[in-house]
């Protein structure tokens, strides 16, 4: 039996051959594993003296819960935040290698980060992946032109408002906005209308739920408020606290102190190219 | 969550986008909505984006397709404008448009219209729809909502308008297309460019004329609720 297949060297790039297995496996009742995504309720507004971002705090993996208090609310820098709804590691990753690239281009440029500069960014990022990278943001921040709000979608269209809601709760959130929202809100009022619209999103839709987390800009600094409401606490946990009688038995107790097995050499030579 | 998968929709931008020259210039209109699904997006969007001073480009499609062609054509337009050292014309705009439509037809989806002022050609209009061609005409029109407006520029283009009639021209086609078009909406937006400049205008919905059948705007119920002495209802 001769071997009428040469082998090839290994090409480089994606390899495809797996997703016809998986096509097989589907056909044949066997769904894959679901990845953890951010249901979500994402908003954020323009108040008067800068910008709010408000989000819910579960992170779903199908329909189960796998998160009851994530952060959703990213750090791009130390003016500019960012929620994201869609898959969370998708999220967690663009908004982190931005957040990288907005510090070296601070280091380079020597000035604080413009929201535009993010926002072009990330727009790039996402439409290079035409879509594949599932994040949609809610990107904010106050810099030197003044305060900014962006949405920007999966496939790398972008939006600038002055009130905007992302994720599976975005309609009942906007409902909220749609009807309260007007120009020149003070922090107090803005805070209380997010605050509404993400509760709005917890109670209506079921891929969001959990505590509020907000976070408002302003020209002279942010103010991160996590878990500012707690509308969902656990119901019914025991006043006496929990005990377990019956403890785990101990059959053997071995210690091994680690200083007679490895030798310790204290204050070496100095690192030296 | 059937909900779910709509949002995730590619962002399209049902529109009605329209350019027309007249006696002197150009001007160019749009609506404003921007549509994921079966849900809007963005009700006030800008359709009509700068690309120079003088060129104006009207977006349909996909929206982060015409987004990021004509962030690419700025860009190049930037460029063009330095090495040559004077303002770049129209027909080189339209054509850095064209160039990347019709060089990337598989991948992108999105039809323009590229309309500006120069001092060699003065106003001209230029359409770019979905596969790349490249037709410099009197007057254009796109998006889902132009096929509503075929018939009506059939009948009411005339050469040689002036400023205001072409730009009434225009609100009224927008306002007619948003009257029976699903994907368009919200507020009609309109640049004029001529010799002078740009001048951008801006008219809400609730503004434009009423057209067979449509309703005068009501007033929430909901105003009730957030006046501050809710009267009882009454008939």
């Amino acid at each position: 039996m001769s071997k009428s297949v040469i082998e090839m060297p290994p090409k480089g790039g994606f390899s495809f051959d797996l997703c016809k297995r998986n096509e097989m496996l589907a056909k044949k009742g066997v769904s894959p594993p679901s990845f953890r995504k951010t249901g979500t309720t994402i908003v954020g507004l323009i108040f008067q003296d800068g910008v709010i971002l408000g989000a819910d705090t579960r992170a779903t993996e199908g329909p189960i819960v796998c998160d009851k208090n994530c952060e959703k609310i990213h750090y791009m820098a130390p003016n500019i935040y960012c929620c994201g709804a869609g898959t969370a590691a998708d999220t967690e990753a663009v908004t982190d290698m931005v957040s990288s690239q907005l510090q070296l281009h601070r280091y380079h440029t020597g000035r604080e980060s413009r929201v535009v500069t993010a926002l072009t960014l990330l727009k790039r990022h996402l439409f290079n992946y035409q879509g594949h990278v599932s994040a949609a943001l809610v990107l904010g921040g106050v810099d030197v032109t003044g305060p900014h709000l962006h949405t920007i979608y999966p496939h790398g269209s972008t939006d600038t408002l002055p009130f905007a809601t992302m994720g599976s709760g975005s309609l009942a959130a906007m409902a909220v906005f749609e009807s309260k929202y007007k120009e020149g809100l003070t922090r107090d009022e803005g805070i209380k209308l997010v605050t509404e619209a993400i509760c709005s999103g917890i109670f209506n839709d079921l891929g969001s739920g959990s505590n509020v987390d907000i976070c408002v800009i302003t020209k002279g600094g942010k103010e991160y408020l996590r878990n500012h409401l707690q509308p969902n606490p656990r119901t019914y946990t025991s006043s006496k606290g929990y005990s377990f009688p019956k403890k785990t038995e101990v059959l053997l107790t071995k210690i091994t102190p680690l200083k007679e097995k490895v030798e310790i050499i204290e204050g070496g030579d100095a690192m030296e190219e | 969550m059937d909900l779910n998968m709509d949002l995730n929709a590619p962002h399209s931008m049902g529109t009605t986008i329209i350019g027309v020259t007249y006696n002197g210039g150009v001007v160019l209109g749009a609506d404003s909505r921007t549509s994921t699904g079966m849900y809007v997006a963005n009700r006030a969007s800008d359709k009509i984006t700068q690309l120079t001073d003088n060129v104006y480009v009207c977006r349909s499609g996909s929206a982060a397709d015409s987004q990021l062609v004509s962030d690419y054509v700025r860009y190049f337009l930037h460029q063009h404008t330095i090495q040559l050292g004077q303002p770049a014309t129209v027909k080189v705009a339209a054509n850095l448009i064209r160039l990347l439509s019709y060089n990337n037809k598989n991948m992108l989806e999105t039809g323009l219209i590229v309309g500006g002022w120069d001092k060699y050609e003065g106003g001209k209009i230029y359409g770019i729809p979905l596969g790349g061609t490249l037709i410099e005409q009197p007057f254009s029109i796109g998006g889902s909502g132009s096929s509503y407006l075929y018939g009506f520029f059939d009948q009411a283009w005339k050469e040689g308008m002036t400023k205001d009639e072409a730009e009434q021209l225009v609100v009224k086609a927008v306002s007619l297309a948003i009257a029976r078009d699903g994907a368009s909406g919200g507020v009609v937006r309109t640049v004029v460019i001529n010799s002078e400049g740009v001048t951008r205008n801006f008219y809400p919905g609730d503004k434009l004329q009423l057209w067979h059948e449509e309703l005068e705007p009501q007033n929430s119920l909901l105003d009730i609720l957030n006046s501050p002495s809710p009267e009882p209802m009454n008939i």
